[in-house]
């Protein structure tokens, strides 16, 4: 019964989109429309000793300033979003999350210290450079390492050092396997991350008004209802006066999630206070401070195998960078904890990890969010090992993948739901068989790599195996109801950022309700049409809501079939429901349209028999008893310039698995825009930080993004091993192209030029230091 | 990310934008493509309190090809150099440099004056422009000069116009016989400011031996920066591996003084200059014996 699920459909939001007629936050314009600017740290780590605005305050235009003692009660720390699991026995957790507006002290650059509100964005920023903020300035951490040490200035003076949080997880007993391995591969990893550079930057406007009570904010959030609930506790509101409104977002990628940013929590306040619709659109320049983005882990790690690569063990020990708070707990570092242990069976595992305050922006997911880094872990000292034994690195994955009959696969740690991490299915061989039959692995190896090193070309191939974790609780809900015209509107709590939602959840309604996907008017993340849930993140969209909103739409079809059955005189289960008709499927002239039917469910004369529910409508919910585990590999082979250190992508192949495909055509865009944020993050991105914790490539000239010359055509093919844990069988997609990229490319440049990599980024400076130190030790 | 407040004026015609100069001085900034100088005012490292429009003077923008030179208005935009036949004709080098400068929106905008006003040590068209000794038409309302190329670019972001002063007009050259032009550069993705790049020129004499030489770097220095004693090496030799390699060597580690950066360091910057020498080197001459064959 799918007419619509699993095709390739062209999106519904497409044209509003492309010819610029969707919504975003700075599209809305409001009459008497306040525009408000930051005035924000320009040190890493100081001492507020003064602050005097009455400069900013005599300019003409400006309305208003407002530092933390402006803010009276209202100021307090932002909630911490994500607790610890309070599952994991072994760990310390000190809460320290962001505060609107930095009273005392600032503890990394771009941190707001005084809000200007003013007729325009250029009065206000003109504002700024009126203001006068006298810094102490203090010792700054930027290294992780050295953020530890006893002498390292304290971030946060009431704590014992900077470190935020320690986190011990233990599965079997390392040791004793250690003791058994035939060898053991021990290495010292980086891996670095940068900002997730939405196209769009985050954006909010708040309008009290004053007639009826309300307050309307829209807001470039991943999470309008966590956000609703928020700002009403905050302001002493009921829930029912606030409405967060979500719109078209130009990507989310974990960033714009429920984090009550400042600017989040500051301009709804101002709103009310003045009477007056604000709004504040993050810049370009803002974002690299101001928005949450991920960094570095540093890992010591040791994997201890058999002589015929069985992995017996697998050690980590890894510094986390939390940045100068921590309000989304520990989910990035839980992350990487949990893709270590990789698509394996590993029966010994310890796992220990340290989160540690650095007097940088805060860290919190994004995209993959700390997957990367776990993979990198595993990925790498496979690759290591393989070299070591003398096995073929995919036949050294191969002997210690999980197999098919093993799943569910108990992992024995806890993940970041608070859950056990639990691998609900999974089919791993067929992905990596066919990801080297498409990158021809043998001929590869056989034929063109040696002829192009007679050539004197340097050529590799890299092929990496990951997991995904996806599709996590708690719950989304949905409305669906047909309307008198026939035509279904849906509503979902969730927000929308690119995914496809109007198209992939359409397509799921309209093959339980009859229609066609564009007869399904979506509503997403608008509280006042629906108000439950907890968001978009996670690759979770797809699993939670889409099945929410299946369940839903089933439980419409029942209602149609029952009102068409008693008008038609039919059996229920003797419909079908075809283009919009309920026929009887024995007699299709016996018919009747969806859009009657609905206005037979809501009669606006005479009697109903008591209990009547009117209207073809549900509301439904969905939450899965764990998340739903996607996998897949990636290969590609890279010619890398040995002069120049320049790379060029020959092939570039990704064979995923994420379960049933409910649109084929909208997966491949999540694939490809993960892999080109993945290129980015491997050759790409890097912050740059001096050691007073300033960014010296704080724009886009100097802080690389791969453009379309730098990310090559993809090959992708697709497995599908349904989920048995909701009944659509979907898993996430959204993470799954970003996260094997920074182990694919380390592998193939290793292969290409003969050295070992360590570390992501790698960028042709690094490569040169490399071949230079190669070429020292031999 | 806002500029500061600031007037705009579009002159009515060249006389009323030298008057304007002649009493703002600098701090009349000519706006041409905007495609340096709007971010910069965005960013408030620039804050001019006036700009001077130079894109409605018609006036500004033309090209030709005159007593041997190529004549260039300043407000041609660099999509013109890149496309127009012309150009690739009669000074190649030009047309095979300019596709590496930034990308085609901004070359659509992005004029030749305001990319040689600009003087960044790292852009294309001032190494160039020195390299093929090109000449720069100054103008004010007192007047006008000549400046040759090599005396025109001071240092990073500055050049010897004075405060009345625009750039009119340069002058490149045309091509020479038996004379090869290459250029090349390595940037971290197209379009991008190049970490290191060079121009060569090499001209033969008739026994095919090199009886001149150029070779001129950006990102090398404070402004474009000629190896001067690296080019001297190559007179009298025809080209051969071991002269390029010898010229190449001397100039990327004795003569340039790259700064290194965020993406490339000083000697990583050595390096590429050495292979990007090597390579240049052997295009020109490949190209200048070429020559000496029959045009078809
Ligand atoms: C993304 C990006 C990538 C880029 N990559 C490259 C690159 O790879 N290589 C490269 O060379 N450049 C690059 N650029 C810079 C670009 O080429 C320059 O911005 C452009 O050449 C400047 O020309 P413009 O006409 O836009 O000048 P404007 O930005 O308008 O002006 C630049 C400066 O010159 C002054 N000026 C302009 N005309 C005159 C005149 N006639 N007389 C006196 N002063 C004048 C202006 O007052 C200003 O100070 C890049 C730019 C961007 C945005």
């Amino acid at each position: 019964m799918s007419t619509y699920f699993g095709k390739r459909i062209p999106r519904n939001e497409d044209p509003r989109l492309l010819t610029g007629q969707a919504l975003f936050v700075d599209d809305v314009q409001l009459p008497d429309l306040a525009h408000v600017a930051f005035y924000r740290s320009p040190y890493a780590h100081a001492r507020i000793l003064s602050i005097d605005v009455s400069a900013a305050l005599a300019r003409p235009g400006v309305i208003g300033c407002y530092t933390a003692q402006d803010l009276g009660d209202y100021w307090s720390p932002g909630p911490l979003l994500v607790s610890p699991p309070p599952t994991i026995e072994r760990k310390i957790f000190h809460q320290r999350t962001q505060v609107p507006l930095a009273k005392d002290k600032v503890r990394h650059v771009g941190e707001p210290v005084v809000m200007v509100v003013a007729e325009s964005r250029y009065i206000a920023e003109d504002a700024l450079d009126d203001i006068w903020v006298d810094f102490e300035p203090l010792g700054v951490v930027v290294d992780l390492e050295q953020a530890l040490q006893t002498d390292a200035p304290l971030i946060h003076e009431d704590l014992p050092s900077n470190m935020g949080a320690q986190v011990i997880q233990e599965k079997g007993n390392y040791e004793t396997a250690k003791a058994q391995a035939a060898v053991i591969i021990a290495r010292r990893i980086v891996y670095d991350r940068g900002p997730s550079v939405a196209m769009e930057n985050r954006g909010v406007v708040a309008q009290w008004d004053s007639r009826t009570q309300r307050l309307t904010v829209w807001d470039s959030t991943q999470a309008p209802v966590f956000i609703r609930g928020g700002l009403a506790a905050m302001l002493g509101l009921s829930e029912s006066q606030v409405r967060v409104v979500a719109p078209f977002i130009g990507g989310g990628f974990g960033p714009k999630i429920m984090m009550f940013y400042p600017e989040e929590v500051l301009l709804p306040w101002l709103a009310i206070r003045l009477k007056r619709p604000v709004k504040w659109i993050e810049d370009r320049q803002e974002n690299f401070y101001a928005t949450t983005q991920e960094r570095s882990q540093i890992h010591h790690c040791e994997l201890a195998l058999t002589q015929d690569g069985k992995i017996l063990g697998l050690r980590d020990e890894f510094l986390h960078d939390g940045g100068a708070y921590m309000p989304y707990g520990l989910t990035v570092p839980l992350n990487s904890q949990a893709n270590s242990l990789g698509g394996y069976i590993i029966p010994n595992y310890y796992s220990e990890f340290k989160a540690v305050f650095t007097n940088r922006t805060i860290v919190t997911p994004y995209r993959g969010a700390g997957r990367q880094h776990g993979t990198f872990v595993i990925e790498r000292l496979l690759d290591h090992a393989a070299r070591e034994l003398g096995i073929d690195k995919a036949e050294i994955r191969r002997r210690n993948f999980i197999q098919p009959e093993q799943f569910p696969f108990n992992n024995e740690i806890i993940f970041q739901d608070f859950a056990p991490l639990m691998f609900d299915s999974g089919n791993y061989e067929p992905v990596l068989d066919k990801a080297l039959e498409m990158i021809e692995y043998e001929r590869f190896y056989r034929e063109i790599q040696p002829q192009a090193r007679a050539e004197g070309r340097k050529l590799g191939l890299g092929v990496v195996f990951y997991i995904e974790g996806t599709g996590i609780g708690p719950y989304e809900g949905a409305r669906v109801q047909v309307e008198a015209s026939g035509k279904v509107s849906v509503a979902t709590g969730i927000g929308t950022q690119g995914q496809g939602h109007f198209t992939s959840f359409a397509q799921i309604v309209a093959d339980q309700v009859g229609v066609r996907p564009q007869d399904v008017m979506m509503v997403t993340g608008d509280t006042d049409q629906f108000h439950w849930g907890a968001g978009t993140f996670a690759s979770r969209g797809a699993v939670v809501a889409g099945n929410a909103i299946h369940a839903a739409a089933q439980d419409v079809r029942q209602k149609i079939l029952h009102h068409a059955g008693e008008v038609l005189e039919a059996a229920p289960d003797a419909l079908e429901i075809v283009a919009g008709q309920v026929r009887v499927q024995s007699d299709p002239t016996r018919s009747i349209s969806l859009g009657k039917l609905a206005q037979r469910a809501n009669p606006m004369r005479g009697a109903v028999e008591p209990g009547t529910v009117p209207g073809l409508e549900s509301t439904n919910y969905f939450g899965p008893r764990y998340g739903a585990t996607a996998f897949g590999a990636h290969a590609m082979i890279v010619e890398v310039d040995e002069a120049t250190l320049q790379l060029k992508i020959h092939k570039y192949v990704v064979v995923h698995d994420c379960g049933k495909v409910i649109n084929p055509l909208i997966l491949d865009g999540q694939i490809h825009g993960g892999v080109a944020q993945g290129i980015g993050n491997a050759f790409y991105e890097q912050l740059h930080m001096d050691e007073n914790g300033q960014l010296l490539n704080a724009s886009f000239m100097d802080f690389l993004i791969p453009t379309a010359l730098d990310v090559p055509h993809l090959e992708m093919a697709h497995t599908e091993t349904p989920s048995p844990l909701n009944p659509l069988g979907v898993k996430g997609a959204g993470e799954a192209g970003a996260i094997p990229v920074g182990a694919l490319f380390a592998q193939a440049l290793e292969d290409a030029l003969g050295l070992e990599i360590n570390e992501i980024p790698i960028s042709p400076q690094k490569l040169f230091e490399l071949t230079a130190t190669a070429e020292a030790l031999a | 990310m806002k500029p500061a407040a600031f007037e705009y004026i579009i002159p009515e015609s060249l006389d009323h934008l030298l008057q304007i100069k002649a009493e703002h001085g600098d701090e009349a900034k000519p706006l041409a493509g905007g495609q340096s100088l709007i971010p910069a005012m965005n960013f408030r490292m620039a804050r001019p309190s006036l700009l001077v429009d130079l894109n409605r003077l018609p006036e500004l923008a033309w090209l030709h090809v005159k007593d041997g030179e190529l004549q260039v208005g300043t407000m041609t935009r660099m999509a013109e150099l890149q496309h127009n036949p012309t150009v690739a004709a009669h000074v190649p080098l030009i047309a095979e440099t300019v596709p590496h400068i930034a990308h085609p929106q901004i070359r659509n905008r992005g004029s030749v004056g305001g990319n040689l006003a600009h003087a960044d040590p790292a852009s294309e068209l001032p190494v160039v422009a020195v390299a093929l000794g090109a000449r720069f038409r100054a103008i004010s309302a007192s007047g006008e000069r000549w400046i040759p190329a090599h005396e025109f670019f001071l240092g990073t972001f500055t050049t010897s116009l004075q405060p009345q002063e625009i750039l009119l007009e340069v002058t490149f050259p045309t091509r020479q016989d038996r004379t090869g032009y290459a250029f090349a550069e390595v940037a971290r993705r197209h379009g991008d400011y190049a970490m290191a790049g060079v121009v060569a020129v090499v001209s033969l004499n008739a026994q095919g031996q090199c009886d001149s030489a150029q070779l001129v770097y950006l990102n090398a220095g404070d402004s474009p920066t000629p190896a001067v004693t690296a080019a001297a090496m190559l007179i009298g030799n025809s080209g051969t591996p071991a002269a390029i390699t010898a010229a190449a060597q001397h100039a990327s580690m004795e003569e340039i003084a790259p700064y290194g950066n965020l993406h490339a360091s000083t000697e990583f910057q050595r390096h590429l200059a050495r292979h990007l020498t090597q390579q240049a080197l052997k295009t020109a001459f490949e190209r200048a014996r070429a020559e000496f064959l029959p045009h078809p």
